[in-house]
C-alpha cells in the first residue's frame, strides 16, 4: 500500500522538476523587469539540440551545456530586441515560442530516421540514472520518493536556493531586483542596465534550456512528429512564477504543488484502489477535472496573491515588468 | 515619430501580405469535373503536417503517396495537400474551397470532424469525389466514409500478448488508451485485444488505463508506469499516438504491442507486434475508381457504398513479429487470421476460438461461446452471429469480460 504512496511523490518529483527549471530562469528574467513569455520556445529549442549534442557526445554534460549555451543565446535574441531594439516585450516572447517549437519540428523532421536512441548513449544514461542518497534513502516511504533521484533534479534544487541567495544576499542581486522596480533611478546609480539585463535574461533562458533538456530526456529522447516534449511546460511556468510570488524557494514547493495535481490524473485510481476506505472518491472524479486543476489552483492563488498584495503590498512583482528602459523617456 | 513611423510601415507590410493572399487565392483556376489520368489532381486534408515522421498523419500521407506511386501518378504536380487543418467547420471548408479551385479530382479528409465540411461540401461540388476518413457521413453520389477493421488485426496482437503472458506467467495485461467506451474505436480495439488474449490465456486480465486524450506523450508515458507498477502489468498495449507505453515497456523489461507504425525500433527488446493501416488499400482503390469512371456521381455505386476493409483487403494488419514472442504466437496468428480472412469467423460473434498445442502443433478449435460484457450482460448469444459494422464502428460502448476499466 505504502508503495502507491511512494510511487505517487516519486513521480510528482520526476514530472514537477522540469517546471522548477523554467520557473526559476523566467524569475530570473522577470526580476531584471523583462516578461519572456517564450518559455516555451526556449525551452524546445534547449531541448532538442541539448538532446543531440548530449547524444553525439555521449556525455550529459555536454547535453546540459548545449542546452543552456543555445537557450542564452534565444535570450540574447530576445534581449535584442526588447532592450536594444525596444520592440514589444509580450509580442517578441510570443514569436519566441512560435518560433522554438517550429524549430524543434523542424530539427526533428529534418533528422527523420537519423534521430538518435537515447537508449544507445550507454554513458549518457548512467549520467542520466538515479543517484541515492546516503542514509536519506533509506527513509521509509520518503527516501526512495525524495532522495533517490537523477543528478538533475537535485541540481534543480540546489539551482533554485542558489538563485534566491544570489538575489537576497549579494550586491549585483541588490542591483538587478532595483532594475527591475525601478530602472530609472537604478540608472541613476550608474548601474549598467543593458549589461545587467542582457546577462540575466540569457542565464535565466540557459536554465529553462536545462528544463527542456531534462524533458527531452526523461521522455525517453523519441521524438514524435506532432508532439513537443515541453508539452505546455512552459506556460504552466509562467503562472507558476505568480504562485511562487517571484521567489526561487517558493518556486520549489510551487512545482511541486503542481505536479502533485498533474500526477493525481493518473495516480487518482491507484489511490483509491489501495485506499478504498479513506481516498476511494477519487476514482468517481473525471480525468478532465485533474487536467484543470493545476490552472483553478492558479486562478485561486492570483486571486489571494492579490488581494494580499492590496492589503500589505506583499507581492515581489516587479513593479518595471514588461515595460521597456528607454533611457531619454527618464 | 518613431512609433508612428513603425506603425504605418507595419499596416503597410500588412495590407501587402493580406492582398497578396487574396490574390493568390482567386487566382488559382478551377477546373474541376472529369480528367485523364494525366491531370488526374488527387487533394488532401491533414490534421497534422504532411512532414511528419510518425503517427496518423504520417500514415496517410504514405498510404496517399505510396497509391499515387502505383498509379503512376506524380506526388509533385498532381496531390495537392493543405495541412495543420483543425477540426472547424469553417477552416475545412475554407481548405476545400482552395483544392476544388485547384482542379481536385478527388478529396480526401483524415480526420473525423471533418465530417460535416465534407458532408456540405459533396452537395456543393458535385463534380468532385469526397471522401472521408473514420466519419460516418456519406450520400449515394460522390460522398463515402472509409476505415479498416483494424479490431482483426488488435485480435492477433492480443494473441501474441496472450501467449507472452503464459510464457512468463503473468495474466496482467495493460493497455493504454486514449479512450475508453466513449468512442466505438477504441472500445472494439480494446475488445478485440482482450477476446485475443483470452483465447490463448483465459485467465488474462486487460486493464484499461484512459487518458481521455488523442495525443499526450507525457499522459502516456505515465499511464503505461502505473500499469506496470500498481497493476502489475507484464505485456503493455496501447491505443495513443505516441510510442511512449513502448518505451516504458523496454525502459521496465516488459514487453508490449504498440500501435499505427511497427514500433520494434522504439522498443527493441520489448515489442512483440503492433496492429498496422495499410492506408494505401483505399487510397489506390477510390483514385483508381475515381480516374476510370465518366462522372463524380457514378462514385459510391462503383465502389460499392462505404468502405470498411479488414484483412482480407489487407487494409490492416500487424507488424513483423518480433523475436520477443513467444513460440506459439506466430503459428496461432496465422491460424485466426486464415479464419478471418476467409470469412470463416470473425472477432465479435458467438464463438470463441480456442488454440492449444505447442510450437509446431497448435491447433485452434471454434467453440460456441456467448459474447459477455464484463458487467454480466449478454451481447451475443452462443453460436450467434458477429455483432453489426455498425455496432463496431459507431455505438460499441462496453467492454467484454476480462476487461478492467482503471480509471
Amino acid at each position: 500500500m505504502l508503495d502507491v504512496i511512494t510511487l505517487f511523490l516519486f513521480n510528482i518529483v520526476i514530472y514537477s522538476i522540469p517546471l522548477l527549471y523554467a520557473t526559476c530562469g523566467e524569475i530570473m528574467v522577470e526580476k531584471s523587469g523583462s516578461l519572456n513569455l517564450g518559455v516555451e520556445g526556449t525551452m524546445a529549442i534547449g531541448a532538442v539540440f541539448g538532446f543531440l549534442a548530449g547524444c553525439k557526445a555521449d556525455s550529459l554534460l555536454v547535453g546540459v551545456l548545449v542546452s543552456f549555451v543555445v537557450s542564452a543565446v534565444v535570450g540574447s535574441i530576445f534581449s535584442l530586441f526588447t532592450i536594444t531594439l525596444q520592440a514589444n516585450q509580450n509580442v517578441t516572447g510570443l514569436t519566441i515560442t512560435t518560433i522554438g517549437v517550429a524549430v524543434y519540428f523542424f530539427v526533428g523532421n529534418a533528422l527523420g530516421a537519423n534521430w538518435p536512441y537515447l537508449r544507445d548513449c550507454v554513458r549518457l544514461n548512467k549520467s542520466f540514472s538515479q543517484i541515492e542518497l546516503p542514509g536519506l534513502s533509506r527513509i521509509p516511504v520518503i527516501g526512495k520518493a525524495f532522495f533517490s533521484h537523477n543528478i538533475l533534479v537535485y541540481a534543480a534544487v540546489v539551482i533554485a536556493i542558489l538563485i534566491w541567495v544570489y538575489f537576497e544576499k549579494t550586491s549585483t542581486g541588490l542591483k538587478l531586483r532595483a532594475i527591475g522596480e525601478n530602472p530609472g533611478a537604478a540608472d541613476s546609480l550608474g548601474i549598467d542596465i543593458v549589461r545587467y539585463k542582457y546577462l540575466h535574461i540569457m542565464f535565466g533562458s540557459g536554465i529553462m534550456g536545462i528544463g527542456g533538456l531534462y524533458m527531452g530526456l526523461n521522455m525517453g529522447g523519441t521524438f514524435e512528429g506532432s508532439n513537443c516534449w515541453i508539452n505546455g511546460y512552459g506556460w504552466i511556468a509562467i503562472a507558476l512564477v505568480i504562485f511562487a510570488n517571484w521567489s526561487t524557494t517558493h518556486a520549489i514547493i510551487g512545482t511541486f504543488v503542481f505536479g502533485f495535481f498533474n500526477t493525481l490524473r493518473v495516480y487518482n485510481m491507484p489511490l483509491a484502489t489501495a485506499f478504498p476506505n479513506s481516498l476511494g472518491w477519487l476514482s468517481k472524479i473525471p480525468a478532465q477535472f485533474f487536467s484543470a486543476l493545476p490552472f483553478i489552483v492558479t486562478l485561486l492563488v492570483l486571486i489571494i496573491s492579490s488581494i494580499r498584495s492590496k492589503k500589505t503590498g506583499g507581492s515581489n512583482s516587479p513593479t518595471a515588468i514588461g515595460v521597456n528602459y528607454y533611457r531619454e523617456d527618464r | 515619430m518613431k512609433k508612428l513611423l513603425s506603425l504605418i510601415v507595419a499596416s503597410v507590410v500588412m495590407c501587402a501580405a493580406l492582398l497578396t493572399g487574396c490574390a493568390g487565392a482567386e487566382g488559382s483556376d478551377s477546373n474541376g469535373g472529369s480528367s485523364s489520368d494525366g491531370d488526374f489532381i488527387v487533394g488532401a486534408i491533414y490534421i497534422n503536417s504532411q512532414n511528419d515522421t510518425a503517427g496518423y498523419t504520417y500514415a496517410h500521407h504514405q498510404g496517399i503517396t505510396k497509391a499515387m506511386e502505383a498509379l503512376g501518378l506524380s506526388t509533385e504536380s498532381n496531390l495537392k495537400i493543405i495541412d495543420n487543418v483543425p477540426e472547424d467547420d469553417e477552416q475545412v471548408r475554407t481548405a476545400i474551397e482552395q483544392l476544388a479551385g485547384q482542379g481536385c479530382n478527388i478529396i480526401f479528409g483524415i480526420s473525423f470532424g471533418y465530417l460535416n465540411a465534407f458532408a456540405e461540401a459533396a452537395e456543393e461540388y458535385p463534380e468532385i469525389v469526397f471522401c472521408h476518413a473514420t466519419g460516418y457521413l456519406s450520400n449515394d453520389t460522390n460522398f463515402n466514409n472509409y476505415f479498416g477493421r483494424i479490431y482483426q488485426a488488435r485480435y492477433l496482437a492480443g494473441i501474441a500478448a496472450g501467449y507472452k503472458s503464459l510464457e512468463i506467467g503473468n495474466n496482467n495485461i495493460g493497455y493504454v488508451s486514449a479512450w475508453g467506451t466513449e468512442y466505438a474505436e477504441t472500445c472494439s480495439g480494446i475488445n478485440a485485444f482482450a477476446l485475443g488474449a483470452i483465447a490463448v490465456n483465459p485467465d488474462a486480465v486487460v486493464h484499461v488505463n484512459q487518458i481521455s486524450t488523442w495525443g499526450d506523450q507525457e499522459l502516456e508515458r505515465q499511464a503505461a508506469e502505473v500499469l506496470i507498477s500498481s497493476y502489475g502489468c507484464g505485456v503493455i498495449a496501447q491505443h495513443c499516438d505516441s510510442a511512449q507505453p513502448q518505451i516504458v515497456a523496454q525502459e521496465q523489461g516488459v514487453f508490449g504491442c504498440g500501435y499505427n507504425s511497427d514500433m520494434a525500433s522504439d522498443a527493441p527488446d520489448a515489442h512483440l507486434t503492433a496492429p498496422v493501416w495499410n492506408w494505401n488499400v483505399f487510397y489506390q482503390l477510390a483514385m483508381e475508381t475515381a480516374m476510370n469512371e465518366d462522372s463524380a456521381s457514378d462514385f459510391i455505386s462503383n465502389i460499392g457504398g462505404n468502405y470498411y476493409g479488414g484483412l482480407t483487403e489487407g487494409m490492416v494488419d500487424i507488424s513483423p513479429l518480433t523475436a520477443n514472442n513467444a513460440p506459439e504466437a506466430a503459428e496461432a496468428i496465422e491460424l485466426a487470421r486464415d479464419l478471418m480472412v476467409s470469412g470463416q469467423w470473425d472477432v465479435f460473434s458467438g464463438t470463441a476460438l480456442v488454440f492449444s498445442g505447442d510450437a509446431g502443433s497448435v491447433s485452434v478449435e471454434q467453440v460456441p461461446a456467448a459474447l459477455m460484457d464484463n458487467e454480466g450482460n449478454e451481447i451475443v448469444a452462443a453460436g450467434g452471429a458477429s455483432v453489426d459494422d455498425g455496432v463496431i464502428q459507431g455505438s460499441m460502448n462496453y467492454y467484454v469480460e476480462g476487461v478492467i476499466a482503471e480509471s
